[in-house]
């Protein structure tokens, strides 16, 4: 069980939160029955209202697949690039403009795999975008085909015989990559969600959040995890709290979801560094 | 006074795109174009500008392109296999109607072919290279003055019709060093815009040009811009009819204004009777043709298109009225020639002058496409 | 300050989550649409508005 303690409320209801930080002219939004990715839209209003940001001054990016549609439906500015280029496109309005708060939303295949140079570039820089991974373990809007979070010996579309990939774990590539901020969410523990992705736009400097999302019409119908409820369940029973997950042995923790921040450090902003340069060049001191 | 600098074409390409108001690039390293990367991330943040390196070609693009959806001017330079890789966000700025400028240093292709060897094999990727129907404005520089002064016109043009603008440039003009005049002022041209950005206005709220104003991000408007066919609002649509009339509006605020884009240098056109057609690098060899020619008593003339695309349809057709033969000279199998051929007819005689082995074409080559008995 | 619990039947997919995590069996879903459990004793709690994916459900603050 995860612990909520250290929670605090989150003090938007729905019709707030469409009402203030949607496009509601724009919804119901295109996405499946119990799909996951509703819920990390919620929370990203959530934690956008929490962090006190305003809107005008907020860029949402996003890629292409199920999880690119979620930049439109937020009342901000809002930039639907092309696939996997989401995070480029977002480093040059932060680089351009780093009073802006940017963003960033994208599924697994989006960001780790045509997006992946992107990503780990992102982090190595330390640039002060945030980015939010609806990571539903397969390519959602083509139909189901395996994408690089897909677990080992799992199905898809095009991994018809069972997946001999191994996948990648995106919120360790993203520390790996150097991520000063990097943390795990579940759409089952959506306040706690809403929290963590708070904490990851006050953070300074690039921090990402992977999000446990569900994709019951084609991820959960290839594998037998049954419905969305199921699907829901199976996270409930299965989320550790990162602090509890110290605790627990490798094989305690064998397919279970760590949840909460991972890391959370200080180091220079990338936007910052360069403003930095530019008065050192500006002041004659090569 | 103007003064007199000696400065590589890469070099001058980059001046006169901070005197255009370029404020941001993003580039990789690739040769021949890596100078305008140098030379930006030197003189960038003297401007009060931003130079970043991405980690490769696509991201490269894409950082410019979201450097200008927030206000900045921006460019990003690159050479063939670069500029093969930045196709798909090329198309994103055409649809999105984000100014920007692409460069293209041409070298020998295909693939990574012949680093660093001449060409100019890119024109038709510069009009064809990304998916789907577009408008594109393509402009050859063959001189290193022209890579300052068109550097300008490039920025200008983007900025005037909310469109990505590729400069054409060539191994042979980014490498030259001349000396140039750096004018004192230019003419500045900067993006149609809204003066009281409102969440309500919509992104591409119908102008009697064709031409949106649109806030950049941060100002207030709120809209949203994607690269799906979208309606004024900037949503996505699959309303067939906005879909058509989308298109049809990108292909129309080019086309309207042909006159005001293209631009042609015509020499000794008057009495011509053989006229030579080349653009960029190859021009330098083809004038030295044409006036040896005409020191033999040959009435040759020049034609050489400045603005790539749209295709100067109606100046060449209009040059090459009393001319009996046209030369093209191009560093290609054979590219912008096929056009020429489409706006002249049958009732010419055309000879071709082509190189694809890196070497450059001499003006020998083409005095002697000139002289032969047809 | 007067709370109800609206259902927004329009938006709601049908999902079932709500329904599955109401603390109280509050909810159901009927022909592909969530509705109130008469007489279960929902306690406003809201845990059905922070899980649904569809902002179909949610508790109305309003004066009395």
């Amino acid at each position: 069980m995860v612990d909520m303690t250290n929670v605090s409320k989150n003090t938007m209801n729905t019709a707030d939160i469409i009402y203030k930080y949607m496009r509601p002219e724009h919804l119901p939004h295109i996405w499946c029955p119990g799909c996951g990715n509703g819920i990390i839209l919620r929370a990203i209003a959530q934690a956008m209202e929490n962090a006190k940001i305003d809107r005008n001054k907020t860029v949402l990016v996003s890629g292409i697949g199920c999880s690119s549609r979620a930049a439109g439906y937020i009342d901000c500015n809002s930039l639907h690039t092309t696939h996997g280029r989401a995070i480029a496109f977002a480093t040059g309005i932060k680089m351009a403009h780093p009073e802006l708060e940017v963003i960033v939303i994208t599924g697994d295949g989006d960001s780790s795999a045509i997006g992946g140079n992107h990503l780990i570039h992102a982090a190595r820089r330390n640039i002060g975008l945030t980015v939010v991974v609806m990571n539903n373990n397969i390519y959602g809007m083509t139909g189901g085909q395996y994408s690089p979070t897909t677990p080992h010996l799992e199905y898809g579309t095009t991994a018809p015989y069972g997946n001999i990939d191994q996948p990648f774990d995106i919120a360790e590539l993203a520390m790996g990559a150097g991520a000063t901020f990097a943390a795990r969410g579940a759409v089952y523990h959506s306040a706690l969600l809403a929290k963590t992705i708070e904490k990851g736009i006050r953070h300074k400097g690039f921090s990402i959040i992977d999000v446990a999302s569900l994709c019951p019409t084609y991820y959960g119908r290839k594998n037998k995890k049954g419905s969305a409820v199921d699907m829901m369940r199976y996270q409930k029973d299965n989320t550790v709290m990162v602090e509890k997950a110290k605790t627990m042995t490798e094989e305690e923790l064998n397919g279970k979801i760590v949840i909460g921040v991972l890391r959370d450090k200080e180091a220079p902003e990338y936007s910052e560094e360069y403003a930095k340069l530019v008065e050192k060049v500006k002041g004659g001191n090569k | 006074m103007a003064k007199t600098v000696l400065m590589q074409g890469n070099e001058a390409c980059v001046e006169g795109a901070i005197a255009a108001g370029m404020r941001f690039y993003a580039g990789y390293p690739i040769t021949p174009s890596t100078e305008i990367a140098e030379v930006s991330a030197v003189r960038l943040p003297k401007v009060g500008g931003k130079f970043i390196q991405m980690e490769d070609e696509i991201a490269s693009i894409a950082c410019a392109i979201g450097a200008s959806v927030a206000g900045v001017k921006s460019m990003t330079a690159t050479s063939g296999p670069g500029f093969s890789l930045k196709q798909e966000n090329l198309g994103y700025a055409c649809l999105a109607e984000v100014p920007l400028v692409v460069v293209d240093v041409q070298r020998s292709g295909p693939s990574t072919g012949l680093p660093t060897s001449p060409s100019q094999g890119d024109v038709m990727m510069a009009k064809w290279g990304t998916h789907g129907d577009h408008p594109i404005i393509a402009i050859a520089p063959s001189s290193v003055k022209e890579c300052y002064t068109l550097a300008v016109r490039c920025f200008n043009l983007a900025e005037k019709y909310r469109t990505p603008v590729i400069f054409l440039m060539d191994e042979i003009i980014g490498h030259l060093r001349e000396g140039i005049e750096i004018p004192e002022n230019v003419e500045v041209i900067n993006r149609p815009t809204v003066e009281n950005p409102h969440p309500k206005r919509p992104a591409y709220a119908p102008t009697d040009n064709l031409i949106p104003a649109m806030a950049p991000f941060g100002e207030g408007q709120r809209y949203n811009i994607t690269g799906l066919l979208h309606d004024e609002s900037g949503f996505p649509t699959n309303d067939t009819k906005i879909a058509g009339d989308l298109v049809t509006r990108l292909m129309k605020k080019i086309e309207n204004n042909y006159d005001d884009i293209v631009e042609v240098e015509e020499t000794h056109m008057e009495d011509a009777e053989v006229a030579v057609f080349c653009f960029g690098g190859t021009a330098r060899a083809a004038s030295s043709a044409v006036e040896t020619a005409r020191k033999k008593g040959i009435k040759c003339g020049m034609f050489r298109p400045i603005t790539i695309w749209p295709f100067a349809d109606k100046e060449l057709k209009e040059a090459m009225k009393n001319v009996k033969k046209i030369v093209v000279a191009e560093h290609n199998w054979g590219q912008l020639v096929n056009e020429v051929r489409r706006v002249v007819g049958n009732d010419k005689i055309i000879e071709f002058v082509g190189k694809i082995d890196g070497t450059v074409i001499t003006p020998d080559e083409i005095l002697a496409k000139i002289e032969k008995e047809d | 300050m007067k709370r109800d619990l609206i259902i927004n039947t329009e938006w709601c997919k049908g999902c079932g989550i709500c329904a599955a995590f109401c603390p109280k069996g509050a909810l159901k879903v009927v022909e592909e649409k969530v509705q109130k459990v008469e007489g279960a004793g929902c306690v406003l709690c809201g845990m059905c508005e922070q899980r649904c994916p569809d902002y179909a459900i949610y508790i109305k603050e309003s004066e009395e």
